[in-house]
């Protein structure tokens, strides 16, 4: 096998030969190992998850439209918000990113594939298995879980016939992270073509890397936790239960050990490909690479450091709250490092505004209001009145909406040309940005004010006092659910055709000199670069 | 540059959609059994068998491509690479309830007692309770027990893991100076002494339940012990059946010094059990 690859590197668009080419019919994305198909299986799966994920969201401002019940029961609006969250981090934000891995970082490395195809392969339909399995809880008895996506006891074990599928679910998305995390270490540690040494890989790759390993670390941890509620619940252990000499707030301490280097797993990738976007729109090379790769490694680092700033009000003692305020303060100092760099790459270039660019400075700007309102609650004795409020909701929906999902927006307009080798349409794009970017704040800007005037989360009625921010927020959200579906058009649209343009190989002005990936064709043959590459782009550094 | 050209890339993976639907059937399955569902059992058998049989195609294939020549060195790093981090994994696994153990036996015991914040707590709820370990908790969950000595079964164990330890690095030394009866022998003695922990685990545990009232419901001790000890055991079954499959192997006539990922994976993962074993011995039997 080895030396039939070896024998048709000096034709890499040979599609059709019966050892390179894709299976035909719907087989070929079951049984492949082709890092373009299980990316683009990502992409595509997280994009469905990305709406279904949205239609929760849509229920929940539905009933938070006006004070009083409107549509749902209080049970179902519980499992709303708690499925919101998990389908969106779980089935789309983090599927979307490892999609653009599988996609991107072997041709940005000049490696022929993944190091690993096979797991590959598993880790994508592990993946679905997880989500289906979480999906399937809706239809059970007693409903799906409901006591919010941290899954705290002991208000989780009272969750019906859903709770083990639930539990099970999050194994099995465990296991498919820790196996995609493998095979992306693996390939970048091992598949880089002679001369991309680590301090020439663009961004996204190095910002992969660091995510990947935060994966490994913290994926079975969030596994081991999950299992004791089962064995609580199922098997008379005491871990979460004081009676028996444990203690509730143990599992919170555990969850955010793994959850708070989860939240950076969904915007390390984010800052990776806002870094590899900024640099070719404003045609220079990205300002302080270095600081960025070591920026973004001290994030890494801090996370594993900072876990019980989510826990300020349990009532832990005095040293612990202290503590924990400032190390979550000093995050603030590489993540400025990173909002510097972006502006700076950005000053005094010859900027254009495509979708793309446009997304990504739309992400500067934004992720820094959340990264603001993040310090604010880090100040242990302010968190006090923020806890569990909309401000919260408000802050990490900056960090993830506008941040995370605009950069997988704007990868998604960057790199839809080279994919599918056809140009998106513009004017479309553009119009998407500016419904997302006006309705994203109509939504959640007023939840600022929400939460800082008390109103607590996760609740389906509210005091009236707040019936005028909820009913703009609700408004925008709806503008904003709206908006995406032209997201949804012209993913469907550039696919097609897109608008007739025959895109170059590099699609971007200049933008070979950025990445490996825009020296080859547009679209890329099914496999690229089974002999490496010779010259390293270096203008990204 | 000429191992990058060689690198294998394999075409039409059927097993890990089969590894996916045994895993996704068996969970399921366990998840409606632990339901009370009737047809829960049965179904986690059927995800078990089809992940079996699995296991045993997928190694299959991969012991004839390997023996076939067909990985390079660069193909043989990825595997290395990826067995290190999902050892990697498994010791974030472990250290999760090794936490565990910390955090109960220094703070939240300690709190119930009285100690710090817990002043109130104790006063308020439970007033006579005495923060000591081992314990059932306030609520003497459980019932009365007594807790596991770790000198008896478990130093005997301790003994037979590190024994095992030697005899797989003098299996190793065997394979690396092409010696290839020293390699058997020592694989056979490294997998007997793995299934004879596991059977003395076996005895102990049997002793906790039914003469020292020790079980898994015996407050945050039986907890942490049968967790701690029990994932560990269930890892000294998985490490002893991947010995077997290497010994198998070997018996074949199947790895040489410089190609025997297989070897080094299973030697790196039973290592990787036989510390978390010291660890275990330390803070769950001696401490």
């Amino acid at each position: 096998m080895s030396a039939v690859i070896a024998e048709h590197d000096d034709h890499h668009d040979d599609h059709e030969h019966h050892d390179h080419g894709p299976e035909k019919g719907l087989l070929r994305w079951i049984i492949t190992t082709n890092h373009k198909d299980i990316g683009t299986l990502y992409l595509l799966f997280a994009l469905a998850m990305f709406f279904v994920g949205g239609i929760m969201a849509m229920i929940i401002r539905a009933e938070l439209f006006e004070p009083g019940m409107q549509f749902v029961q209080p049970q179902f609006f519980n499992s709303m918000t708690t499925m919101h969250a998990l389908v969106m981090v779980f089935g789309a934000v983090m599927p979307a990113f490892v999609g653009l891995a599988n996609w991107m970082i072997p041709m940005m490395i000049g490696a022929p594939d993944m190091a690993l195809p096979r797991m590959n392969n598993m880790s994508f339909w592990v993946l679905v298995a997880g989500v289906l399995l979480l999906a399937s809880t809706l239809f059970m008895e007693g409903g799906a879980p409901a006591g919010g996506w941290t899954l705290y006891p002991p208000l989780v074990l009272q969750t019906g016939k859903a709770l083990p599928f639930a539990i099970f679910s999050v194994h099995l998305l465990g296991i498919s992270s820790i196996m995609g995390a493998i095979n992306i270490i693996a390939t970048i540690f091992n598949m880089r073509a002679p001369g991309m040494t680590l301090m020439k890989m663009p961004l996204f790759v190095w910002t992969w890397l660091i995510t990947a390993f935060l994966l490994i670390a913290v994926m079975p941890v969030f596994a081991g936790a999950v299992t004791m509620l089962l064995t609580d619940k199922f098997f008379g252990t005491s871990f979460f239960d004081a009676a028996g000499g444990g203690d509730p707030v143990l599992y919170q301490h555990i969850f955010w050990f793994f959850g708070h280097p989860e939240v950076y797993i969904m915007i390390l990738p984010t800052f990776g490909v806002a870094s590899t976007i900024i640099p070719v729109f404003a045609r220079k090379p990205l300002f302080g690479y270095s600081s960025m790769v070591y920026a973004t490694a001290s994030i890494a680092f801090l996370s594993f450091i900072v876990w019980a700033h989510h826990m300020f009000t349990v009532g832990m003692p005095m040293a612990g709250e202290l503590y924990f305020m400032y190390a979550t303060m000093l995050i603030a100092i590489p993540t400025g490092v990173k909002v510097f760099n972006w502006t700076a790459t950005m000053w005094k270039g010859s900027m254009t505004f495509e979708t793309p660019m446009l997304f990504s400075i739309a992400f500067v700007v934004l992720f820094t209001l959340g990264g603001f309102t993040g310090l604010m609650m880090s100040i242990a004795p302010s968190d006090f009145q923020y806890h569990d409020t909309y401000f919260i909701v408000a802050h990490f929906h900056y960090t993830l909406v506008p941040a995370s999902v605009f950069i997988l927006m704007a990868a998604g307009y960057y790199w839809l040309p080279k994919w599918t080798g056809h140009m998106y349409n513009e004017k479309i794009g553009q119009l998407h940005f500016w419904l997302s970017a006006v309705s994203v704040n109509i939504l959640f800007f007023p939840q600022h004010f929400l939460g800082l005037a008390g109103m607590p989360r996760r609740i389906p009625d509210y005091a009236v006092q707040f019936a005028d921010w909820n009913m703009i927020s609700s408004i925008g959200g709806f503008i904003f659910g709206a908006s995406q579906l032209l997201f949804l058009y012209i993913v469907i649209d550039t696919i097609k055709g897109g608008t007739g343009e025959k895109v170059t190989d590099e699609v971007w002005e200049d933008a070979h000199k950025h990445g490996l990936e825009w020296t080859l064709p547009s679209p890329p043959p099914y496999h690229t670069f089974t002999t490496p590459p010779t010259v390293i782009p270096t203008e990204h550094i | 540059m000429s191992s990058h050209d060689a690198y294998y890339i394999p075409h039409k993976a059927t097993w890990p959609v089969m590894a996916t639907a045994g895993l996704v059937i068996t969970l399921a399955g366990f998840a409606n059994y632990l339901n009370g569902s009737a047809a829960g059992a049965t179904m986690m058998y059927v995800g078990l068998a089809i992940f079996i049989v699995m296991l045993a195609g997928w190694f299959t294939l991969q012991a004839t491509e390997s023996e076939s020549g067909m990985y390079s060195k660069q193909v043989g790093i990825s595997y290395r690479m990826g067995m290190m981090w999902f050892i990697f994994s498994e010791i974030m696994f472990f250290a999760v309830f090794f936490g565990t153990l910390w955090y109960t036996r220094n703070l939240s015991v300690p709190w119930l007692g009285g100690e710090g914040v817990g002043a109130a707590t104790k006063e308020l709820l439970w007033p006579s309770f005495e923060a000591t370990w081992p314990t059932n908790g306030p609520g003497n969950v459980g019932g009365e027990f007594e807790p596991m000595s770790a000198w008896g079964l478990p130093f005997l164990n301790t003994l037979i893991l590190l024994t095992s330890g030697v005899t797989c690095t003098w299996a190793h030394h065997g394979l690396l100076a092409k010696n290839r009866d020293q390699l058997i022998k020592g694989l056979i003695a490294t997998v007997a002494l793995g299934f004879l922990f596991v059977a003395f685990q076996a005895i102990e545990y049997h002793e906790a339940y039914t003469e020292m009232g020790l079980t898994l419901g015996s407050g945050i001790y039986g907890s942490t012990f049968f967790m701690l000890t029990g994932f560990h055991g269930f890892h000294v079954c998985i490490g002893a059946i991947i010995l077997s499959v290497v010994l198998f192997r070997s018996t074949k006539g199947h790895f040489k010094p410089e190609n025997h990922f297989a070897f080094e994976a299973a030697a790196w993962y039973w290592h990787f059990v036989d510390v978390v074993w010291l660890g275990l011995f330390i803070f769950v039997y001696l401490m």
